[in-house]
């Protein structure tokens, strides 16, 4: 896998293929990932998004965005449950915000087709984008006003919001965030992580059926990282569909219950955070003072991979059990001083997926 | 027909009715919260300051240069209403007017246009105004409006401003016109009312050029120099003699033809063709910023 085609990010065609394999596991929520292999679904099965969409709050086909020469996406298909908390990885540069950005109607997109809440974007932005927050590439205000200021604009820019309700309800989403008692302070006197909060609070000025959120997290100290996390779990347990962007991976573990995974704008894994995690091959690993006789052995029982480091030797696990190997390994007179199936951590999955050292080369 | 056929009916026509309000409220809304932007910026408001400014200092110096009253030191070379000013302070207006409007009208009207949709960008709440979604078309629409009202505002503070130091400083009373006949000093305030609003829709029309060029830049500034350039290269274009086939066609060409009101009777061609020109320059003008804004990928 570390060596697919995912390896070469010129070729969108091919990352297309192989992000559409590896999504096809999520076959029951999202039923194209399982079609035949095509470049643009949105040509081919031009009924896919209106099949798809009941259980979805995003979902996209094909979705790709050009700038001039550079292809920033490359055809993705998002599959977003409803009531999920979808992670969105990737490095930077990866594609991410375009995604978003598409996805909001801001940037419109080269090809493919895409639903927001079962609605078509960006034609019934409209009717759909008021059931939607917001946190896009950081957040931006009008550094003269109060923080209340700056959402009561935000509010009287909405054509759906009562006007009678917007003292109360922009005082809800300031308590919500903690920011009530900094509500009448100019926003250019605001942290950083007050100024992301109160962007936060811009996406809860009435109730939202989904919440995109580009890096709420970017920049914030630990504390500020875990009110934030806080804050998403709260929104989340409302009903609230989140789908949060980071490349931090810990706030994906944390949080999430689904991820995708970005690689230099294709969709290189879409699941359950599970199923990200069980998709890491298993090893075994073996304390033992025979080293040799022990590699012997586990290559005896066809196990890959088999490499000796001192005291320890390890393998591919394949699908033998390990219990099978251990007695093997007693059996044939391996003094076993420690047996382990260390699997790989969601921080070596993320790395073979997105391609080691992507910000130190890039 | 009974009434109960024609009650669903009328149930339905008082519900398009109460959409149409409520939008129209909304529209209100937003209209507000950019009057209160543009109008509570502090740096928006020293403009305005030094628009009032200039025809206190203007009067300031006729007062006092022209060695008190009656002297008449008005040369030919001067503005027309030069010579008059003190003799009626309300011609300190037109003056003021005349003055403001080759250089310091066009900066104020470009800080504001230029800053419409740029600043916004700049500032990166456009993305979240677009996303709310506030509309790309309601937003474009509320940013001219708030210009025009801007332009508006900034000419009638200028004669306001004008007429009271005029009223200070000079004597005021019955108004003699260009042409030589004289009317009430009421009669002479509505035409310089009509004359600050001609010099406004002067003005908007160049707020329309500023709105289309603030929607193909990230930089407020930049978009603010482009506007001041098309407005100055217009006013030096408009004095080449060579250039007079085209003299008609820029845009800064019929901005002085409200003197056309100072006439009996009123020259009413010159200031036809002066609105017609500011009436296509926005149309065209508004359209091309529309085109652009409303398929531009906001990426900023």
């Amino acid at each position: 896998m570390t060596d697919g085609p995912a390896a070469r990010p010129g070729t969108g065609q091919d990352e297309i293929s192989f992000g559409r394999a590896v999504g096809s596991q999520l076959g029951r929520l999202h039923p194209a990932t399982a079609g035949p292999a095509t470049v643009h679904a949105a040509a081919v099965h031009p009924a896919t998004a209106q099949v798809d969409a009941s259980g979805l709050a995003i979902a996209t086909a094909g979705l790709a965005k050009r700038f001039r020469s550079q292809m920033a996406v490359a055809g993705i298909d998002l599959a977003v449950p409803r009531g999920s908390i979808y992670g969105f990885l990737g490095p930077n540069g990866s594609g991410k915000t375009t995604t978003i950005r598409m996805l909001l109607g801001l940037i419109q997109p080269t090809s493919g087709s895409q639903l927001l809440l079962g609605v078509g974007m960006p034609a019934g932005a409209n009717a759909v984008l008021p059931r939607v927050g917001s946190l896009v590439e950081g957040p931006a205000f009008y550094p003269q006003l109060s923080g209340r200021a700056n959402l009561a604009r935000l509010d009287a820019a909405d054509r759906t919001a009562s006007p009678r309700t917007a003292a109360a309800r922009i005082d809800a989403a300031l308590e919500r965030v903690g920011l009530l008692a900094a509500a009448g302070k100019h926003y250019r006197a605001y942290s950083l992580g007050m100024k992301q909060r109160l962007a936060i609070a811009a996406g809860l000025l009435r109730p939202r059926e989904l919440m995109i959120l580009d890096e709420p997290t970017n920049g914030l100290d630990p504390q500020g990282t875990r009110e934030v996390r806080a804050l998403i779990r709260a929104i989340a347990a409302d009903g609230t569909t989140v789908f949060v962007s980071s490349h931090l991976l810990a706030e994906v573990d944390q949080v999430c219950s689904h991820a995708g995974v970005m690689r230099a704008g294709a969709l290189v894994f879409q699941g359950t955070l599970d199923e990200m995690r069980g998709r890491g091959a298993a090893r075994i690993l073996v304390r033992t003072s025979e080293p040799a006789l022990a590699s012997q052995v586990l290559a005896g029982l066809g196990l890959t991979d088999v490499t000796a480091a001192g005291r320890e030797v390890t393998a591919q696990l394949g699908t033998e059990a390990p219990e099978t190997v251990c007695a093997r390994l007693v059996h044939a007179g391996v003094p076993v001083a420690g047996l382990e199936t260390p699997r790989p951590s969601l921080e070596d999955l993320f790395v073979e997926l997105t391609g080691e050292g992507f910000d130190v080369n890039g | 027909m009974s009434t109960a056929d024609l009650a669903p009916a009328r149930r339905r026509d008082g519900g398009v009715a109460a959409a149409q309000l409520a939008s129209v409220l909304h529209w209100l809304r937003l209209l507000r919260s950019e009057f209160s932007l543009v109008f509570g910026r502090n740096r928006n408001l020293a403009l305005l300051a030094v628009l009032a400014v200039v025809p206190v200092l203007l009067g300031l110096v006729l007062r006092f240069s022209s060695g008190g009253g009656g002297g008449g030191g008005g040369s030919g070379d001067g503005p027309a209403f030069l010579s008059q000013v003190t003799g009626n302070g309300v011609f300190l207006a037109f003056l003021a007017l005349v003055v403001e409007s080759t250089l310091i009208l066009p900066l104020v009207v470009a800080v504001v246009a230029g800053d419409s949709i740029a600043g916004e960008a700049n500032r990166g709440t456009l993305r979240y105004l677009l996303a709310v979604p506030a509309g790309r078309t309601r937003l474009l629409a509320i940013k001219f409006t708030a210009t025009v009202a801007f332009c508006v505002c900034a000419c009638l503070l200028v004669a306001a401003v004008a007429v009271a130091a005029g009223a200070i400083l000079f004597p005021v009373g019955p108004v003699t016109l260009l042409s030589g006949t004289a009317v009430s000093l009421g009669a002479g305030l509505l035409r310089l009312l009509f004359v600050a609003l001609y010099l406004a829709a002067a003005m908007a029309a160049l707020g329309a050029i500023g709105l289309a060029i603030s929607t193909f830049t990230e930089h407020p500034v930049g978009a603010i120099a482009a506007i001041l350039v098309v407005a100055l290269a217009s006013e030096v274009a408009d004095t080449v003699s060579q250039l007079d086939a085209v003299h008609p066609y820029l845009p800064t060409h019929w901005w002085l033809s409200f003197d056309a009101l100072l006439r009996v009777p009123v020259a009413w061609s010159d200031l036809a063709h002066g609105l017609l020109s500011f009436g296509v320059y926005a149309v065209i003008f508004c359209s091309i910023a529309w085109a652009r804004l409303t398929t531009a990928d906001v990426t900023s």
